[in-house]
C-alpha cells in the first residue's frame, strides 16, 4: 500500500463536524478560502455596481448625439474637452464618444445580455433536463439526443445561424444565446436529478401521492442546484464573451445599444493607426469581467463538486 | 540462518521516526523504531493497519512522500550511513543494494509498458547491459522464481498476468541486481491462499540459496511465523517486542502480543468465539501520553502513562512494557 | 477490432445522414436567398427566373433527394454569390486553416504538456499555482480580444509581425502552405498563438488532473523503487499513462479548431475557411454553407473514430476487449 494510504489509515476516526453547522456557513467558509475567488467576486460586484449605477456615475451619456462634439472625437487619454467641463480620461471613439462613459453603458448592456439569457436558459434547461430525467425512457432518450446534437455544434456557430434568421436586435442576441446555453444546464440538470430520482425522499414523495411537477419542482430541483449553480456561474462568463464575440464579428448588438463587444468592434480599425484606446479600454473591461467570473465559477467547482479534492 | 553472522549486523537502525505534517497535525507513523538484521537473515516485521510498518519499509528506502518526513538516530546498511548519503547515491542503491516488493500486483506494474521494458529498465539502470543482455538476465531470473514459459511472459503485458504470476515478476525485478536487502511490504496479502503458500516457500528458499536478507512485512503472524528466523511486533508506531521467532510465539510477554497469537484460530478454537483484542487502532494523530497500547491493555496501570523503554528480558529478546511477563 | 470500425462507419454514415436533413431543413428555414441575390429593383418575373435556375422552385423533398444525390458525388452546387464550385471554394481555403489549426494544437500542447506535469508535481507551490491563475485567464478570455491584444503588442507597438493576411505559398503536391518559408511563418504566428491560447491552457488543466491521478499510483513507487532514474520515472512511466486523457482531448479539440476557427480568421483577415464560412452565412450563400456543415459532420465524426481508434493502441488493457 501506498504511504500516504497508511497515513490516512492511521489518523482515525474522520472528524465530526459540529451538529447543525449551516450548510450556508458551510460553504461560506470553503468559498472564502480562495483568495482567487474572494478576489474575482469583489472585482464583479464592482463592475455590477459599475454597470447598474451607469446613468449617475457616468460623466456623459454617450447616447445622446447632442452632448457629443465631433471636435473632440478621436482624443486620447487624459485629455480634456473644449471648455474643460469634462475629462475624457479613457480617451474619445471616432464619434467623441468618452471611452469611459461608453464603458459604463457597454458593461450594463454585456452583463443584461449575460444574465438574461443565462437564468432563461437555467429554468428552460433544468426544466427539460429534470423532466427528462423523472419520467426516463423514450422521452429520456430523445430529448437527450437533441441535447446532444445541440452540444456536438460549436455555440458560436448555433448563435451565427440563428441571428442571420433573426436579424440584429439586443432580444434577437438574447434568444440566440438561450438556444445555445439551454443544453449545457438540461444535461447537468438530468445527470443530478437522474441521481435524485433514485433516493428515498423521491420515493417518499411518491407515496404520498404528489402530482409530478411539485415533486421536481420542490423536491427534487433545490437538490440538484449545486452543479447547476456551479453551470450557470461559467456560462455567465461563456455568454458574456460570446455576445461579445457576435457583436465584434458584426451580427449581435445593434449599434444603438453597443455592449462591450461592439465597442471593441468599433475600435478596431482603429487599432492600426495607433489610436488603440478605443478598443484598449473596452477590451480590458470585458477582460476584467469575463476572469471575475470564471475565477468565481472556478472556485464553486471545486468545492461544490464532490469529486475534486477541496485541497485542490 | 548463515553460520557465521559477521560482527558487523547488514542492516542497523536506531530511533526511525517518520513523522508526516498534515494541516490538521503531525501523524507519527513510526515513532522510535529500531532493527538490525544479519546478512541473509529474514525478520517478520507484524503489525495491525495503522501500525507504521509500512512506512517503515518506505523510510528505509527513502520513499516517503511529502508531508512526510524520516529521521533515525543512525541508519546503517551494508557499512553505510545511509543519512548522510545523497539523492543520487540513494537512488543508486535502491533496486541494487536494497529492493522492494509491494503488496498489490495489479497496480505495482506500469498497466501500459510490457514486462520486458519494465524489466530490462530496472537493470539497465543499475549497470552497463546491453539489450540482449539483460533481457537474458530477466529470462533466468524468471526462471528462477519460478515463471513457466519466461519468453512469453515478458512480451506480455501486466494486464494479461494473473496475480499470483504479477507477484512472481515483482519478486525477480528485485532479485534482478541481486541485492542484499530485499523489504517486502505484504506481498501474499493480496493474492489466493494456495499461491500464498507457494510463494512463501519459494521466497524462503532464494533467501536461503542467495543469501539475501528478508524483512517480511504482514499483519498475519502466523504467515511469517514460519519463514522468519526473528519477529519483530509493532504497534502504534513503535517495535513493542522482538526477537527469535521460537521466543516469540513461544514465549511472548507483551500484552498485545499476546493478544495477536491469540487472535489467530487453530484447532483449539474451533467452535469457539474468536479472541479478539478489545478497542481499535488510536489515531497516530494525537496519542496519549506514555505506552499507546494501555487504553487496550488488561495489565495497564498508572506506570503506563510514562513511555515504557525496550529491555532485553532473554539473549536477543527485547520487550517494551511495564508489565511484561509471560502469559497467564 | 474490424467489427468494431465496421460498426462505426455506419453509425457515422448514419449521424451525417441525420446532420444532412437537419441542415437543409434548418438552411431553407434561414430565409429567402432570392432576395439577397436579386437587386431590390428586380421584378417578380426576373426572380422566379433566378429561382428556377438555381432550383429552388422545386417542392422542399425533391430538393432534398436531389441535394443528396449530389452530396454523395462531393457536388453540392455552386456558390450563389461566386458562381464557383462551393466544393472547390472550401477546398481552395482549406490548407490556410489546416497549417492554423495544427501549428496552434501544436504550440498548445508543446506548452500545455510540461506546464501540467509541473503544476501536477507540486500542486501547491507558486509556480503551480500561478500557472492555474493563468490556464483560468487562458480559457475564459474571448478569443478575438486575444487576438486584439496580440496586434496590439507584437504589430502595432513593437512592429516585429504583420496584423493579419497570409504571408507569401509554396507548393508541396496538392496543398499550398504558408508555414515553410520565413515570411509565412511570421503571418502564422500571431493567429496561432491566439487559438493556443485558449487550448494551451485546456491542456494544462488536463494534463494536471492526469499527472495528479496518476502520480501517487504504486507503480510510480515501484519505478522510484526499482531507482530508476527521475528522468525516467516521469518521462516514461508518468508520460505513457497521461498521455491518454492528452491525446483523445487533444484529437477532439484539434478537430473543433480546424472546423471553427471562424473567429481567429476574421480578426487576421486569415483566408481560411472559417472566414469562408461566416461571410457565407451572413450573405446567406446556400449551397456553400452546407456543403461545409457537412463536410465538417463527416471530418469531427471520422475525427472521433480516430481518437477512439488510437486510444486502443495508447491503452493496452482496453486492445483486449476490442480483439
Amino acid at each position: 500500500m501506498s504511504a500516504r494510504h497508511d497515513a490516512s489509515m492511521a489518523t482515525g476516526a474522520p472528524p465530526v463536524l459540529p451538529a447543525r453547522e449551516s450548510l450556508w456557513r458551510v460553504f461560506a467558509a470553503q468559498f472564502f478560502s480562495s483568495r482567487l475567488a474572494v478576489f474575482g467576486l469583489i472585482l464583479l460586484i464592482i463592475c455590477l455596481a459599475m454597470a447598474l449605477g451607469a446613468p449617475w456615475i457616468s460623466p456623459q451619456n454617450p447616447y445622446d448625439i447632442a452632448s457629443l462634439d465631433i471636435m473632440d472625437s478621436k482624443m486620447p487619454p487624459g485629455s480634456a474637452n473644449m471648455d474643460g467641463s469634462l475629462t475624457y480620461w479613457l480617451g474619445t471613439d471616432g464619434q467623441a464618444r468618452d471611452i469611459f462613459s461608453a464603458i459604463l453603458y457597454g458593461m450594463r448592456t454585456s452583463l443584461f445580455v449575460g444574465f438574461v439569457s443565462v437564468s432563461a436558459a437555467f429554468l428552460i434547461g433544468a426544466a427539460v433536463g429534470l423532466v427528462s430525467a423523472y419520467f426516463g425512457g423514450r422521452i429520456d432518450a430523445l430529448l437527450m439526443r437533441l441535447v446532444d446534437i445541440q452540444l456536438s455544434f460549436p455555440s458560436i456557430l448555433v448563435a451565427l445561424v440563428l441571428l442571420a434568421v433573426l436579424g440584429k436586435g439586443v432580444d434577437k442576441v438574447i434568444y440566440a444565446l438561450i438556444a445555445v446555453q439551454w443544453a449545457y444546464f438540461a444535461r447537468a440538470a438530468r445527470g443530478a436529478a437522474i441521481v435524485e430520482r433514485n433516493k428515498e425522499y423521491v420515493e417518499a414523495a411518491r407515496c404520498m401521492a404528489l402530482p409530478w411537477h411539485r415533486i421536481l419542482r420542490r423536491h427534487v430541483f433545490p437538490n440538484c442546484m449545486p452543479p447547476l449553480m456551479v453551470i450557470a456561474t461559467i456560462d455567465l462568463a461563456h455568454a458574456i464573451a460570446l455576445e461579445a464575440t457576435l457583436s465584434f464579428l458584426g451580427v449581435g448588438v445593434p449599434v444603438t445599444e453597443p455592449s462591450l463587444g461592439m465597442l471593441i468592434s468599433n475600435g478596431f480599425e482603429f487599432l492600426l493607426s495607433g489610436n488603440y484606446w478605443i478598443s484598449f479600454f473596452p477590451g480590458i473591461a470585458l477582460a476584467l469581467v469575463v476572469v471575475a467570473i470564471n475565477l468565481v465559477g472556478d472556485h464553486l467547482r471545486d468545492i461544490l463538486n464532490p469529486r475534486n479534492e477541496i485541497q485542490g | 540462518m548463515p553460520a557465521n553472522a559477521g560482527r558487523q549486523p547488514l542492516l542497523d537502525v536506531q530511533d526511525l521516526r517518520t513523522w508526516f505534517h498534515t494541516r490538521e497535525g503531525v501523524v507519527k507513523a513510526v515513532d522510535g523504531v529500531s532493527l538490525q538484521l544479519e546478512q541473509g537473515e529474514i525478520l517478520g516485521l507484524v503489525g495491525e493497519s495503522g501500525s507504521g510498518k509500512s512506512i517503515t519499509g518506505f523510510s528505509l528506502m527513502r520513499l516517503v512522500d511529502e508531508p512526510g518526513r524520516m529521521r533515525a538516530g543512525r541508519l546503517m546498511f551494508d557499512g553505510r550511513d545511509l543519512l548522510s548519503l545523497s539523492a543520487e547515491s540513494y537512488r543508486q542503491l535502491r533496486g541494487r543494494d536494497m529492493a522492494m516488493i509491494f503488496q498489490d500486483p495489479m497496480m505495482t506494474l506500469n498497466p501500459t509498458l510490457r514486462v520486458d521494458t519494465q524489466m530490462v529498465e530496472a537493470l539497465r539502470a543499475h549497470g552497463r547491459y546491453s539489450r540482449k543482455a539483460a533481457r537474458e538476465r530477466a529470462l533466468r531470473v524468471l526462471d528462477m522464481v519460478g515463471i513457466p514459459a519466461p519468453a512469453e511472459r515478458l512480451q506480455a503485458y501486466p494486464h494479461q498476468l494473473s496475480g499470483g504470476m504479477r507477484q512472481r515478476i515483482a519478486i525477480a525485478i528485485a532479485l534482478l541486481n541481486a541485492p542484499k536487502l530485499i523489504i517486502a511490504d505484504e506481498p501474499t496479502t493480496a493474492l489466493d491462499v494456495t499461491i500464498q503458500g507457494q510463494i512463501l516457500y519459494e521466497m524462503q528458499k532464494l533467501c536461503q540459496e542467495l543469501g539475501t536478507a528478508l524483512i517480511w512485512i504482514t499483519h498475519d503472524l502466523a504467515i511469517v511465523s514460519g519463514l522468519a528466523d526473528r519477529l519483530a511486533v509493532m504497534y502504534a508506531g513503535r517495535i513493542v517486542e522482538t526477537g527469535a521467532t521460537a521466543d516469540i510465539v513461544g514465549a511472548a510477554q507483551h500484552p498485545y502480543t499476546h493478544g495477536l497469537i491469540a487472535s489467530i484460530p487453530s484447532i483449539r478454537t474451533r467452535g469457539g468465539d474468536l479472541f479478539q483484542i478489545p478497542g481499535s487502532t488510536p489515531s497516530l494523530m494525537d496519542l496519549p501520553a506514555g505506552c499507546p497500547f494501555q487504553a487496550r491493555c488488561h495489565r495497564a496501570s498508572e506506570q503506563c502513562l510514562a513511555d515504557p523503554p525496550l529491555e532485553e528480558v532473554a539473549p536477543g529478546h527485547w520487550v517494551r512494557c511495564w508489565h511484561k511477563g509471560l502469559q497467564p | 477490432m474490424l467489427s468494431t470500425i465496421v460498426r462505426r462507419l455506419l453509425q457515422t454514415l448514419l449521424v451525417v445522414l441525420v446532420m444532412s436533413g437537419l441542415v437543409f431543413a434548418g438552411l431553407y428555414l434561414i430565409g429567402d436567398p432570392v432576395l439577397m441575390l436579386a437587386s431590390p429593383e428586380a421584378t417578380d418575373a426576373q426572380r422566379e427566373e433566378i429561382r428556377r435556375a438555381l432550383g429552388l422552385d422545386l417542392p422542399l423533398g425533391r430538393q432534398y433527394l436531389i441535394f443528396l444525390g449530389k452530396a454523395a458525388q462531393l457536388d453540392f452546387g455552386n456558390s450563389f454569390l461566386t458562381g464557383e464550385s462551393a466544393m472547390r471554394l472550401i477546398l481552395e481555403r482549406m490548407p490556410a486553416t489546416l497549417e492554423l489549426a495544427t501549428l496552434a494544437m501544436l504550440l498548445s500542447v508543446l506548452i500545455g504538456v510540461p506546464l501540467g506535469i509541473y503544476a501536477g508535481l507540486r500542486p501547491r507551490g507558486a509556480g503551480a499555482r500561478s500557472i492555474m491563475a493563468g490556464s483560468v485567464l487562458g480559457f475564459s478570455l474571448p478569443n478575438f480580444w486575444v487576438g486584439l491584444m496580440l496586434i496590439m503588442l507584437f504589430a502595432v507597438m513593437l512592429g516585429w509581425l504583420p496584423a493579419g493576411g497570409r504571408g507569401p505559398v509554396e507548393s508541396f503536391g496538392p496543398l499550398k502552405l504558408s508555414a515553410f518559408n520565413w515570411e509565412g511563418l511570421k503571418s502564422l504566428i500571431l493567429p496561432a498563438s491566439t487559438i493556443a491560447v485558449a487550448k494551451c491552457a485546456l491542456i494544462i488543466r488536463v494534463t494536471r488532473a492526469a499527472t495528479r491521478e496518476c502520480l501517487p499510483q504504486d507503480y510510480i513507487k515501484f519505478a522510484r523503487a526499482k531507482g530508476l532514474r527521475e528522468k525516467r520515472v516521469l518521462g516514461v512511466h508518468l508520460l505513457k499513462n497521461i498521455m491518454i486523457p492528452i491525446v483523445t482531448i487533444g484529437g477532439l479539440e484539434y478537430g473543433q479548431v480546424f472546423a471553427f476557427a471562424v473567429v481567429t480568421e476574421t480578426v487576421f483577415s486569415w483566408p481560411g475557411m472559417g472566414k469562408l464560412l461566416i461571410d457565407s452565412i451572413i450573405t446567406l450563400d446556400r449551397p456553400v454553407v452546407v456543403a461545409y456543415l457537412m463536410l465538417t459532420v463527416a471530418f469531427l465524426a471520422m475525427l472521433n473514430l480516430l481518437v477512439d481508434i488510437a486510444y486502443t493502441v495508447l491503452d493496452p488493457r482496453v486492445r483486449l476487449e476490442a480483439a
